[in-house]
């Protein structure tokens, strides 16, 4: 072996031995359970019998009998589709109205990313819970506007509606990464086209939203795939249940029930991948067509 | 002219009241965790109790299973402990690996990692809690602490992007010094590495301290609960409406993470600002 061959193999062996953590845990916690998944969503399993060859039953199942599976698919894609672009739109309203040099900027930035700092936990899913109760605050001002009050817990559609605010409310995470794409867009730019006599508006949608688009399209991705993912609110809020009549009933927690309740893992395997399928369409598409609406700076500027 | 004299004024009037609305839900369960318990729905709109009432805070502390929230803070603290560490250790020799070492189908491990980052974990939550049933860890810290040895995604990313903007002229004077690699991981780069390590460390912090799905399915003796899963029965034993203990323990159990928010503001809001993916 020429000494070349053997530092190269040197090399290789010390770079492997870094990542070495890295690609135990792909296949241990990764790579491996997915092939099982994918083998279990053939198969009816309840963890205590072997798991039972039944080809495509789950998947018959799933879309020609299973009602709750469809209105999971429907409240999950009415949550995503309505709460993500929400979220976006205010984080990117709040970080333009926190681009300023005032010196509050900091101690503002706080205040609007505190929700989601501590968005994740139950605490906050509780305090959701009784904000929109019956006699809970959001009703108290309803009432104090003259409106009727709103059975939050009664009617499906409200309690979707309640979901999809707590997921707005917590837009700060998005609003960092927009305004730190803000910053990076230079002054000289928006000065340029004053001198042109560009109205506001007119710089907004020539100048400050093809320049973010690249960062808009991050967020919506990163954004679209963990809403799809919500657990915890939906969990708490509705005590387990996905009530009122399925209506909380997101698609990780109905994998949860089936899987841990009913002990149906094969069927809860099987709707992960469909699931994981439907997501990696979504974002395919956001990528293929993203051509049309990002706009990189270097493709066109030279 | 009288528009530039108004606007900054117009403008943090503005500002400020969105911002408090936007907390006002936060304000509102901190101090419903002073009212007793019958009043908090029927005063529900006025923010400040008539009566301040600290009794809520000894009631709750008792927890609802015959375990008090001493038990479950220290649960929650042992898991976050452990799981930091891990991830952080195993994180940066991952990143180190990527970003400074030169091998065979490195780009391809890098592919993948990234592959893993934007995996739904639903896909793996079914195989992965049968792997761990066999294995006998059920009822045991491992299967939330165990993974984070591992490398966290997040986290190697992160650590990719920071090694990259250190010089690489550092790198060779050492190794023309006759540093190994390893050293050069251990002396060099790390400590260089310390706000990321930080940022890491906090993040991993918030999200083993809200986790619920894991303790949920892997803990099922109430001495070994978590903070969260004691709040979560909290709700469940809404028939003793203890509103006041419950909201009493939920506004504790957000104290360290607003006491970590404010003491590691600039870390969190660069490290969010650069990178970005938490949801």
């Amino acid at each position: 072996m020429s000494l070349r061959n053997h530092q190269s193999l040197r090399a290789n062996m010390t770079g492997y031995a870094f990542i070495s953590p890295f690609i135990v845990g792909f296949l241990a916690f990764t790579l491996i359970p997915m092939f099982i998944s994918l083998y279990l969503s053939f198969t009816s399993y309840n963890l205590f019998t072997p798991p039972k060859w039944i080809g495509l039953g789950n998947f018959e199942k799933m879309f020609t009998s299973d009602p709750k599976y469809w209105n999971s698919i429907r409240v999950t894609f009415t949550y995503v589709l309505v709460g993500v672009p929400l979220r976006l739109i205010f984080a990117l309203f709040v970080a333009m109205i926190l681009n300023t040099k005032s010196r509050m900027v900091g101690t503002y930035r706080t205040m609007y990313y505190l929700p989601s700092i501590i968005g994740g936990s139950v605490a906050v899913s509780i305090m959701w819970r009784n904000i929109f109760s019956n006699d809970g605050i959001v009703n108290s001002l309803l009432s104090a506007l003259g409106a009727t009050p709103v059975k939050w817990f009664g009617d499906p559609n409200a309690s979707l509606t309640m979901l999809i605010t707590l997921s707005v409310w917590q837009f700060g995470s998005s609003m960092l990464i927009f305004l730190a794409g803000l910053k990076n867009i230079s002054v000289e730019m928006y000065e340029a086209s004053s001198v042109d006599g560009a109205s506001p508006v007119r710089k907004f949608f020539s100048i400050t939203l093809p320049l973010l688009s690249p960062i808009i399209l991050f967020n919506l991705i990163m954004q679209t795939i963990s809403a799809f993912m919500t657990f915890v609110p939906a969990y708490v809020i509705s005590k387990g249940e996905g009530g009122p009549m399925d209506g909380t009933m997101l698609h990780s927690l109905y994998l949860f029930r089936q899987a841990f309740m009913f002990s149906n893992m094969g069927y809860a395997a099987a709707m992960a991948w469909v699931m994981l399928i439907m997501i990696a369409i979504l974002t395919a598409i956001l990528f293929l067509t993203s051509k049309y609406w990002v706009f990189y700076e270097t493709e066109k500027g030279r | 002219m009288a528009w530039k004299t108004f606007k900054w004024p117009i403008y943090h009037i503005l500002v400020a009241a969105l911002a408090l609305l936007m907390l006002y839900p936060v304000f509102w369960m901190l101090f419903s965790s002073f009212k007793e318990s019958r009043t908090i729905f029927v005063t529900a709109s006025s923010l400040f109790p008539t009566e301040w009432i600290w009794q809520n805070y000894v009631t709750g502390w008792k927890g609802t299973s015959g375990y008090n929230f001493g038990t479950y803070i220290l649960n929650s603290l042992t898991i976050v402990v452990i799981a930091t560490i891990g991830a952080v250790i195993s994180s940066s020799l991952i990143a180190f690996g990527f970003a400074r070492l030169k091998f065979k189908g490195r780009n391809i491990w890098f592919a993948l990692m990234m592959m893993t980052l934007m995996l739904p974990g639903d896909v793996v939550l079914v195989p992965q809690y049968i792997i761990f049933t066999k294995l006998g860890w059920v009822n045991t810290i491992l299967p939330l602490v165990v993974p984070s040895f591992f490398g966290m995604p997040f986290f190697i990313f992160l650590m990719v992007q920071f090694i990259r903007t250190i010089p690489a002229e550092l790198d060779e004077a050492a190794t023309i010094d006759g540093c190994g690699k390893f050293r050069l991981y251990f002396r060099i780069i790390l400590p260089l590495l310390k706000s990321s390590l930080a940022t890491a460390a906090i993040f991993s912090f918030y999200w083993k301290w809200e986790d619920l799905l894991g303790p949920v399915l892997y803990l099922n003796s109430p001495e070994k609960y978590t903070v969260s899963i004691a709040l979560k029965m909290f709700l469940d034993s809404e028939s003793a409406s203890n509103w006041g203990g419950m909201f009493a323990m939920s506004i504790l159990s957000l104290v360290p993470v607003i006491a970590v928010f404010f003491a590691f503001q600039k870390q969190i809001v660069q490290g969010m600002s650069t990178s970005g993916l938490k949801g």
